[in-house]
């Protein structure tokens, strides 16, 4: 007798009436990831699709670029680098209408920017000037999480808030792989499934938790196997094939928007350059290993099916280039301006109505302020 | 008798030091949390443990702090004494559930039987141009929980003789690590290194007579340094590190404070509800007739801790403690 099967016999029978809530087959997500550039099913995939895939691939891979550039001149606090995952940013941010919501993970700049907020704005927490640059309910995208998996419930809430409404509204709360063995996480998907909210829960697997490699996160077969459990589907996804992460995204926010309710998906892809600019990657892994990833380059794999499929020229590649470069100038150029911070605004948004202590402080900051720029000797 | 070299030595290098020592001399003590094995932690702290001692004795757990204190926790019941990393203080907050409930209780619940030889060590304070939700100043939390010891060290052999400490003790231990004194160097005797103040007992940096200086961690350097500046303004201050915050050592600041008769606690975190408080109402309590002026605070402002480019307009720094010590010149009718 196997363990399995002993275990079985311990199991208290069931009463007559008790049925599973759901036949967990069609919950299953698929043994591989699933593909459309160098398949068939490419040929089926929308070509002003893919060139706007394109164009922001390639733009946020400038992006990605620049900002890390910009850590190495002292105008970023710190930049964690999405390199390799563009394909599943900039997915995340078209596949969302204008009324749905985005909650973002500290590694999402790219998806923020891609969904429409200034790309400046976008960098004001790593730059360190303020903690969100970008007004939320303008752009419907959450503040950048640092907190990991903390932002997961409030999308959870948002979207049930708006079913409640009455509007047609879906959040896709994007986490990382290390994020998901946070406890929130946890709570976020079973509150989605029991209340069958309209989310997304977006899981972008690129190997590692800073240094700590998936195989210690999770004895799980992948992340989104772990959607079952809650009586939601889980879908797995190339996250470097930019058409497949965005139609299988597509469809979990098609199927939330019906009231389907909520699905994992799973994006397999990879971090290319180290956690942050103050990371050392070489600690954790070899450069082979990056090598053969860098082979699969979510770029790379658009380019070579919109090449064969003649919908992109040189012409069309330097035009698209040339708007990142274009972007990319314009960041840098704001960047390397000093921005003007008002010490005051410390004490601006701490309440809607300042308390007394806090209106005492601010008078204390301002008389130290006035101090300071007396100059010396005039007293 | 030998003499041994007192070399230069960082904050950071004599905690992993002391994580070393107390790994080798005690097969119960491990070590766990997010990176600290092949990385050796973000700040370094648990580097070569993982190779010395193996990943069962220093250990990448998954990223969960709930759960690794929690199951620290269940380890500390069977006999072993977890070190638990949290990797930056404002992230130490989803296992705040299993500290109050169940970390600082469990000796109190089972009526002394089950106590829990566990540190959790926190790197907290700001400083160092960190972004949002790296660089809170959580001890008042800590403080306000019976059942923990809350130390902190200002210096690197107290960074060593207070983790060696905590990690013996038979009681939970929160130990914050000033951030940004990882960096901060001394000459220090690896070889005699334990020779430092057990917890609970405060140390005076610097003595003087005309006032104190109240302090811990990160603030402990920025009061040397106004206690320096204030030679020129013909003050005489004494400094007090805490070192720890519970216990809390009332007769080491309340001698000091008897001696100079006046009293400024300094502390990065903010005023309201802060440490500060507390320690004003204790030396107000115990010396009310040697103080020449009310016991006055210098703390942070009570903000959410600011973003970077500003932080230095909240961190108490010498102009505010020097200030402030203007302001002991206490009279009846101010
Ligand atoms: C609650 C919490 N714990 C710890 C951290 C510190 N931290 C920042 S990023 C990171 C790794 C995140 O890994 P993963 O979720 O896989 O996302 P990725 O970095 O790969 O995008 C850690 C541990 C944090 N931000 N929040």
């Amino acid at each position: 007798m196997t363990v399995m099967e002993q275990r079985g016999a311990y199991r208290p029978t069931p009463p007559p009436a008790w049925q599973p809530r759901t036949d967990p087959a069609p919950l299953l997500p698929d043994a591989e990831p699933y593909r459309v550039l160098g398949t068939e099913a490419a040929a089926g995939a929308d070509p002003e699709l893919l060139r706007r895939l394109y164009a922001e691939l390639v733009k946020g891979r400038r992006y990605n670029a620049q900002a890390t550039a910009l850590t190495k001149q002292g105008r970023l606090a710190v930049y964690p680098s999405s390199t390799g995952q563009e394909a599943c940013e900039v997915a995340a941010a078209l596949v969302l209408e204008e009324r749905d919501w985005l909650f973002p993970s500290y590694r999402d700049t790219l998806a923020v920017v891609a969904r429409g907020v200034d790309p400046v704005e976008a960098l004001t927490l790593l730059r360190g000037d303020w903690h969100t640059g970008y007004d939320p309910q303008q752009h419907r995208v959450a503040p950048l999480s640092t907190p990991l998996a903390t932002q997961l419930p409030h999308a959870v809430g948002l979207a049930h808030a708006a079913r409640l409404k009455g509007d047609d509204v879906v959040a896709l709360a994007m986490v990382g792989d290390g994020g998901t063995s946070e406890g929130d996480f946890h709570e976020a998907l079973n509150f989605a499934a029991v209340w069958q909210a309209p989310v997304v829960f977006f899981v972008q697997n690129n190997g590692f938790a800073i240094s700590v490699p998936l195989a210690k996160q999770t004895a799980a077969p992948s992340l989104a196997h772990k959607a079952v459990g809650y009586g939601m589907p889980g879908r797995l996804v190339d996250g470097n094939d930019a058409a497949a992460v965005h139609e299988v995204l597509a469809d979990a926010v098609r199927r939330a928007r019906a009231g389907g309710g909520p699905t994992l998906v799973e994006a397999i892809t990879y971090r290319v350059e180290a956690h942050t600019n103050a990371d050392d990657a070489t600690r954790y892994r070899g450069d082979a290993e990056v090598e053969t990833w860098k082979r699969h380059d979510p770029i790379a794999l658009l380019e070579q099916e919109l090449t064969a499929r003649g919908l992109l020229d040189e012409a069309a590649a330097d035009s698209v280039r040339q708007d990142a470069e274009t972007m990319a100038a314009a960041l840098r150029a704001h960047m390397n301006r000093d921005p003007e911070l008002d010490p005051m605004d410390l004490f601006a948004h701490v309440y809607a109505e300042p308390t007394p202590q806090l209106l005492e402080q601010r008078e204390q900051l301002r008389a130290e302020l006035a101090a300071e720029a007396e100059p010396e000797g005039a007293q | 008798m030998t003499t041994v070299a007192v070399k230069p030595a960082t904050m950071a290098q004599a905690l992993t030091r002391a994580l070393r020592d107390a790994m080798a001399a005690d097969p119960s003590v491990h070590v766990m949390g997010e990176d600290v094995g092949t990385l050796g932690g973000v700040f370094r702290v648990t580097d070569g443990l993982a190779k010395e001692f193996g990943e069962d004795r220093c250990t990448d757990t998954p990223l969960a702090e709930a759960g690794i204190l929690g199951t620290a926790v269940g380890m500390a019941m069977y006999g072993l004494r977890p070190v638990v990393e949290m990797q930056f203080d404002a992230f130490a907050y989803p296992a705040f559930e299993q500290l109050v409930s169940h970390v600082a209780k469990m000796r109190n619940r089972t009526r002394g039987r089950m106590p829990l030889p566990l540190t959790v060590r926190i790197p907290y304070g700001g400083g160092i141009g960190g972004v949002e939700h790296h660089s809170d100043s959580s001890e008042a939390y800590y403080m306000a929980t019976p059942g923990l010891h809350v130390v902190t060290p200002a210096t690197v052999a107290d960074a060593y003789g207070l983790l060696r400490a905590a990690i013996a003790s038979d009681d939970p231990v929160v130990f914050l690590e000033p951030k940004r004194l990882y960096w901060s160097k001394d000459s220090w005797n690896p070889e005699e290194p334990t020779s430092v103040e057990p917890i609970g007992r405060a140390v005076v940096r610097r003595s003087g007579r005309s006032a104190t200086l109240i302090t811990y961690g990160p603030s402990v350097p920025v009061c040397m340094e106004a206690a320096e500046a204030a030679r020129a303004e013909g003050w005489d201050l004494e400094v007090v590190d805490l070192r720890s915050l519970v216990p809390f050592d009332d007769e080491t600041v309340c001698a000091s404070v008897r001696r100079t008769g006046r009293a400024v606690v300094v502390h990065e975190s903010g005023g309201f509800g802060g440490p500060g408080g507390e320690i004003a109402a204790r030396v107000t309590e115990r010396c009310f007739h040697h103080l020449e002026a009310p016991v006055l605070r210098v703390a942070g402002f009570d903000l959410p801790y600011p973003p970077p480019m500003l932080e230095r307009h909240h961190l108490p720094g010498v102009d505010r403690i020097l200030d402030a010590v203007g302001r002991l010149q206490w009279e009846a009718e101010s």
